[in-house]
């Protein structure tokens, strides 16, 4: 029988990628840090709660986690909602200008944000004075230009006659997107939203930058906090640490393996058709 | 799904906001093209571009160029012409110089494993194969996982007394990874090229469906290997993503900063694994020198831009 070397090697790859995450959950139930090769398994001697419950009265978990939602729901509902409005004029209509604002669309996506860090601080937080606020942290991501792309490339798909029968019969553009071209994508919604989410989740640099007060930090901020300052006092640094890193990473990986088929797919679909 | 019907009524609503452009369209058809209303459409999108992205550049821009501080909001002061004394002092830092370094050596080691892995993997998963979800899943948690709690688990694992170490037991690199001046950087890029992998497999997976099949079939007819035909149709076929993942592996890589913050404290030891950003973040922020941040920023601008040019040189002449 011939080794299936292919399936051995992606097999291999699989490990390596999930082997952390794996770690990472059970360093958070263990009583002791144990870095040992036998600590990778599970030891139902040395297994504990307590690193969640030692993380919580430190960061306030409830809490970083509200303001992580909040943060990610407003980044979110700016895209859905002037996204979907820039990505359906991208698609389906034509104006003035359609092709300059698609361009910068596409130019704006190869900027490194991180390069703006320094201006947008100064605005933000000196200028217009919204340091440790929801609207400063929200407003570099409010509308994600990927997004704006991808439901641009839904729209495009759609038959150009349902169009120009809905035109016909004096539909303004607001109500064909609204109640014409909107239903027929919802597919490209939740991808957007999908791949929304896991932007501001997960960003650092911003939130770290204009948030000083705790209870306004989103949990990736706490978080680097506590690992950074704090956890050098703790009884166990690491089990702390991993059991803030599980609860910070598990809604983004659990959206993502719940949703992955649609995600995959549909990032496939525009990967190709762009 | 649920999310979405409480969203959407919302959006109408805002959108009915703005100014009624139909009645524009009888007037100004002609000029402003068949749907004016698509102005309005795209308009909040706009100010946002302008606000976020082209103002700051901007401003950016001037800033590096001035003697630019911190004030109190409100406050007139004079922020007098300085000319290039920012860049100046930038390009004698040797701090910064070291982190320009750095990023070399991380684009040096990240670029080309990224691309060389995540085509070989994105060709391994295009074929029919066992458990194809499951891998497709596995390679793709990294990249939608937090870095600050991946970080958690790398510093874990990387420790002096890590799993890493105890497995790799006398093999093990002694100052430990993080802490060792030579390894630090490279251990970064191989944390970042782990966990951004999934995102370039999926574009790889994207472009491998556009390379014909026939193409393929004339091979093996040509009598041509797998790794043969690997190598004359596939590598390519997939160029154009190809050029896609060498760039946007670069400015990834030029956006470095939580994990040389995080993972070896702040780009230790002893700056050997500093990133621009990195420096940037507490020139200009730490220790309030904006000025001298932005010009650190545009520099890296224009480092990228050109590093851009010419890998789009490097791996467009390759194609046919």
């Amino acid at each position: 029988m011939r080794i299936p070397w292919r399936f051995l090697a992606l097999l291999a790859g699989a490990f390596v990628f999930l082997f952390p995450f794996y770690y990472m959950l059970v360093g958070s139930l263990q009583t002791e840090p144990d870095p040992s090769i036998r600590g990778a398994f599970p030891d139902p001697g040395n297994l504990t709660g307590h690193n969640y419950s030692e993380i919580n009265a430190e960061i306030n978990l409830g809490r970083s986690l509200l303001n992580s939602g909040v943060f990610t729901g407003g980044v979110i509902l700016g895209t859905l909602v002037f996204g979907v409005l820039a990505g359906y004029a991208l698609a389906r209509l034509q104006f003035r200008g359609r092709g300059a604002v698609f361009s910068l669309m596409l130019l704006v996506q190869v900027v490194p944000f991180q390069l703006l860090t320094i201006p947008l601080y100064v605005l933000i937080v000196r200028s217009y004075g919204l340091a440790d606020s929801y609207l400063g942290m929200i407003a570099p991501f409010a509308i994600n230009s990927t997004a704006v792309f991808v439901f641009r490339q839904y729209f495009l798909q759609l038959p150009e006659e349902l169009f120009d029968a809905a035109r016909i019969d004096g539909a303004g553009e607001l109500n064909i997107l609204w109640r014409i071209a909107v239903p027929l994508v919802k597919p490209a919604l939740l991808t957007g939203v999908l791949m929304t989410f896991i932007g501001p989740w997960n960003e650092f640099l911003w939130p770290f930058l204009i948030t000083k007060q705790q209870d306004l930090q989103p949990l990736a901020v706490s978080l680097s906090n506590y690992l950074t300052t704090v956890s050098a006092r703790a009884a166990n640094p690491f089990g702390a640490v991993l059991a803030g890193a599980c609860v910070l990473a598990a809604p983004a990986v659990t959206l993502f393996i719940i949703f992955q088929r649609r995600f995959i797919s549909s990032s496939l679909e525009s990967g190709v058709k762009g | 799904m649920s999310q979405q019907r409480v969203l959407s009524p919302r959006r109408v609503e805002r959108a009915g906001g703005q100014p009624p452009p139909t009645r524009r369209r009888g007037l100004l058809g002609g000029v402003f093209g068949k749907h004016p209303i698509g102005s309005a459409f795209v308009t909040p999108y706009l100010v946002f571009l302008a606000a976020i992205f082209a103002y700051p550049l901007g401003f950016a821009v001037y800033m590096s160029f001035h003697d630019y501080f911190f004030t109190a909001p409100g406050a007139i002061v004079d922020r007098p012409f300085v000319g290039f004394d920012n860049y100046a002092a930038v390009l004698s830092d040797p701090a910064v110089r070291r982190a320009f370094g750095n990023v070399g050596i991380f684009l040096l080691i990240n670029v080309p494993l990224t691309v060389g892995l995540s085509l070989v993997l994105a060709f391994a998963l295009n074929s029919a194969i066992r458990w194809r979800t499951f891998f497709r899943v596995s390679y793709y948690v990294p990249y939608v996982a937090a870095s600050v709690a991946v970080v958690g688990v790398w510093l874990f694992l990387f420790n002096a007394d890590g799993l890493v170490n105890r497995v790799l037991g006398p093999l093990a690199p002694d100052p430990s990874w993080l802490v060792n001046s030579k390894l630090a950087m490279p251990t970064i890029a191989i944390y970042v090229t782990w966990k951004q992998l999934g995102f370039f497999i999926l574009l790889y997976l994207a472009a491998l469906q556009n390379v014909s099949k026939d193409l393929y079939e004339a091979a093996s007819m040509d009598g041509a290997g797998r790794l043969k035909s690997f190598w004359n149709v596939t590598v390519p076929g997939v160029r154009p993503a190809t050029t896609l993942v060498v760039l946007l592996a670069t400015v990834t890589g030029a956006n470095l900063f939580t994990e040389p913050y995080l993972l070896t404290g702040g780009g230790g030891p002893d700056g050997a694994s500093a990133s621009p950003v990195l420096i940037m973040y507490q020139r200009g922020i730490e220790q309030g020198n904006p000025d001298v941040g932005s010009a650190i920023g545009v520099l890296l601008v224009i480092g990228v831009l050109l590093l851009a040019l010419i890998e789009r040189r490097f791996v467009g002449r390759e194609g046919r």
